[in-house]
């Protein structure tokens, strides 16, 4: 039941280089569950918060898989367990081949420089204290990418210029810019390390639109420049549409529906991307005031207790009775086109 | 027909050791009985500022009104204080932010704050209060009210919050209602229920709205009319549909540009707007969008464009307006 790479060749659009590489990460059966405990002697188990809960998908080179879904459904878990920052609880993570989740702190090295990051807030993720030209300098002299001081300093004006700011701004510090330019840093820091993949989750969710699109547009550019392949983690279905290959719809820890970016939009099959489509208005009064929004009523529910059978059918206008109790398997209904639904 | 608000040539300025914030620099506009107007526009451009003078909510220092008017039902409401705003707040004029959880009272149960708004307000006592709590409880789409009522904020979620400031919003029967970004903390399905409802339980009972956001969309299915906001000032206004069909001002027409949309093929490539926003304490003495214009002009270094009329209920604060339409053809 797991999207295999015949599935996705035949359905994965071709990068703009016009090549598909090989599988760089292959997610397999992760599972992320967060221990509630209780008690502060003995800290007793309370409970598990499902945070992943059995996530597949495999990202070629060169490709940029979207992850979707509402706030809470395991976005970022799913993200931080690829860079090792969580252990998962069960399943297993292979970049070039190699099972990150069986390697220690001093094998993972060499991946945390392949494997980058940036984050959604480009306030909180850059340390105030140093100057933008220290913080992008630092990981190339911790990960000993240039020992050369001054070719280092170098390269900081190169990065910075290649991410369209000025390599004057090495000496300026993190409050001194706008959100826009600080999130430019942030991609800056992580070219550094020159990654093969970078996580970008949700970059330009607190940017305005006018500044989202230069950072939209700089992302692609540096993916094509620099053969970069992206997971790219974020709400805003426009954006990830106009940026991804393919796309994963996530809801309460599971992928409901994984296709290929046109696929999917042109013809959502899951009963949530059809709910989360509808709820987008788009930016045009004459449809807008015409169109009839077919949104789901209720809420996520908590990963703590998740609704037993498919996690979404509380929710769902086509739910059955079987739908609380047996849990539907991700199924390929259409060459790369995956669906977790026993309706469609 | 008078206007049920009308904001004339409002300046609200915060003054700071970094020099004078010109927050809200000479704004006009009027919302119109049951009309839903948008203020849109980016992080900053004083679109929060405009709406907290209406409400008196202007923490003073470092901010003040420092001109204008501000016209409810044909009074100024600048000169007021803070007993006779406090009546008119609540009462006349609903509130609902981004962050219900801030404009929530932690420490009170949900019913005990919509009974007293009522019993204040109103003139309610705690019985007809506390049944009238119910009934907005259970229209704004809160299941079990009569349980939820002796709940505090954080039992909530934050759509469920959401819901109650509306349910806080609407319970007095105010005439008018501003709504600074409503659901811009909350995910696309909640956004989508908590708009649909504001837009039909606002229309059913007559209410006008004055509804802040940076999204285009939400502007475009909600508004009648748009102020598309820059830099502390009105730079285009419009009805909705014109605004979007047509728009007469560069910043409009890139912020327009610059978004990627679901109901059109996808775009090779994005077409943003260059440049950021300028700081506010350091004005220029032309257009403050000529930094990051297209279409600029000598002139626009040294005068400032007036907001003028370009057609029917339209206006636009450019020079260059007229060669903005022929432009896009
Ligand atoms: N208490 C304050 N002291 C000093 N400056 C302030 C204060 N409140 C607001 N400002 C400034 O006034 C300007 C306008 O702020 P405002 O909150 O109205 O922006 P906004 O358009 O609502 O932005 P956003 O989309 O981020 O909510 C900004 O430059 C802001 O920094
Ligand atoms: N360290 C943790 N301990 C307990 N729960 C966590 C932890 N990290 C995340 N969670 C929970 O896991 C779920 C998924 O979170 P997250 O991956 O951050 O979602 P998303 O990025 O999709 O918004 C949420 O319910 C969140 O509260
Ligand atoms: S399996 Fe049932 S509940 Fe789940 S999405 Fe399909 S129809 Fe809805
Ligand atoms: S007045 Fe000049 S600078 Fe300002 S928007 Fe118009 S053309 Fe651009
Ligand atoms: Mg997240
Ligand atoms: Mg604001």
């Amino acid at each position: 039941m797991t999207p295999d790479a015949s599935a996705l060749e035949s359905g994965a659009r071709l990068s703009r280089n016009g090549e598909l590489g090989d599988v760089l990460v292959d997610v397999k059966g992760l599972k992320m569950h967060f221990p509630i405990t209780e008690g502060i002697v003995f800290n007793k188990l309370v409970g598990l918060v499902k945070a992943v809960d059995g996530v597949d998908f495999r990202i070629r080179r060169g490709e940029t898989l979207g992850l979707v879904g509402e706030s809470g459904c395991g976005k970022t878990t799913t993200g931080r367990c690829i860079l090792q920052l969580e252990r998962p609880t069960e399943g297993e993570i292979f970049f070039e081949g190699v099972d990150l989740t069986k390697l220690d702190q001093v094998a993972l090295r060499e991946y945390r420089q392949k494997i980058q990051v940036i984050f959604q807030d480009p306030y909180s993720s850059l340390n105030p204290r140093m100057k933008i030209g220290e913080m992008i300098d630092e990981p190339m002299y911790v990960h000993g990418i240039e020992p050369d001081a001054q070719k280092r300093k170098q390269r900081v004006s190169e990065l910075l210029s290649v991410c369209g700011l000025n390599p004057k701004m090495a000496d300026r510090y993190p409050h001194e810019m706008s959100g826009g330019q600080r999130q430019r840093v942030g991609i800056a820091r992580a070219l550094s390390l020159e990654p093969e993949f970078i996580i970008c989750d949700e970059p330009v969710s607190a940017l305005d639109v006018s500044i989202q699109a230069q950072i939209i547009n700089l992302l692609e550019d540096l993916r094509e420049e620099y053969n970069l392949t992206y997971l790219f983690i974020a709400h805003d279905l426009s954006v990830v549409r106009h940026l991804c290959h393919r796309v994963a719809v996530m809801y309460l820890g599971r992928i409901v529906e994984l296709a290929d970016c046109d696929e999917l939009y042109d013809n959502p099959m899951h009963p949530y991307t059809r709910a989360l489509l509808s709820a987008v208005p788009v930016p045009d009064p004459e449809i807008e005031q015409n169109r009839d929004i077919s949104f789901v009523a209720g809420e996520v529910p908590s990963p703590i207790n998740p609704p037993p059978g498919c996690v979404f059918h509380p929710r769902c206008p086509i739910a059955v009775e079987s739908c609380s109790k047996e849990v539907p398997a991700l199924r390929e209904l259409k060459p790369g086109h995956w669906v977790a639904c026993t309706e469609v | 027909m008078s206007a049920l608000l009308e904001i004339e040539d409002l300046r609200t300025h915060f003054f700071t050791t970094s020099g004078v914030v010109k927050a809200v620099n000479g704004i006009s506009y009027d919302v119109q009985e049951g009309e839903t107007v948008a203020i849109v526009g980016e992080s900053g451009c004083g679109k929060s500022v405009s709406a907290l003078s209406v409400l008196g909510l202007i923490p003073n220092p470092p901010g003040r009104i420092v001109g204008g008017a501000i016209r409810f039902l044909g009074d100024d409401l600048i000169g007021l204080d803070d007993l006779q705003i406090r009546d008119i707040r609540g009462r006349q004029i609903g509130m609902i932010f981004q962050e219900p959880m801030t404009s929530l009272n932690p420490v009170l149960t949900i019913g005990l704050q919509l009974t007293e708004t009522m019993e204040h307000h109103l003139g309610m006592d705690r019985a007809d209060a506390e049944k009238k709590a119910v009934e907005y409880l259970r229209l704004v789409g809160i299941s079990e009210p009569e349980r939820r009522i002796r709940q505090y904020p954080h039992h909530l979620s934050g759509g469920m919050r959401q819901r109650v400031m509306i349910a806080m919003a609407l319970c007095c029967e105010p005439k008018l209602i501003i709504a600074d970004e409503p659901t811009t903390a909350l995910d696309v399905t909640i956004q989508a229920q908590i708009l649909e409802l504001m837009k039909n339980l606002t229309k059913r009972m007559g209410v006008a709205l004055i509804i802040i956001t940076h999204n285009l969309g939400v502007v475009a299915r909600y508004a009648d009319r748009v102020n598309v906001m820059y830099a502390g000032k009105i730079i285009e206004r419009g009805l909705a549909a014109d605004i979007y069909r047509e728009p007469r001002h560069p910043y409009t027409l890139g912020l327009l540009s610059s978004v990627p949309r679901l109901d059109q093929p996808r775009q090779k490539r994005l077409d943003p707007i260059d440049g950021q926003p300028p700081d506010l304490t350091r004005l220029g003495e032309g257009c403050s969008f000529l930094p990051r214009c297209k279409f600029a002009v000598d002139r626009c270094a040294s005068e400032i464009p007036p907001l003028e009329t370009v057609g029917n209920g339209h206006l636009s604060a450019c020079w260059e307006q007229e060669n903005l339409a022929t432009a896009r053809g």
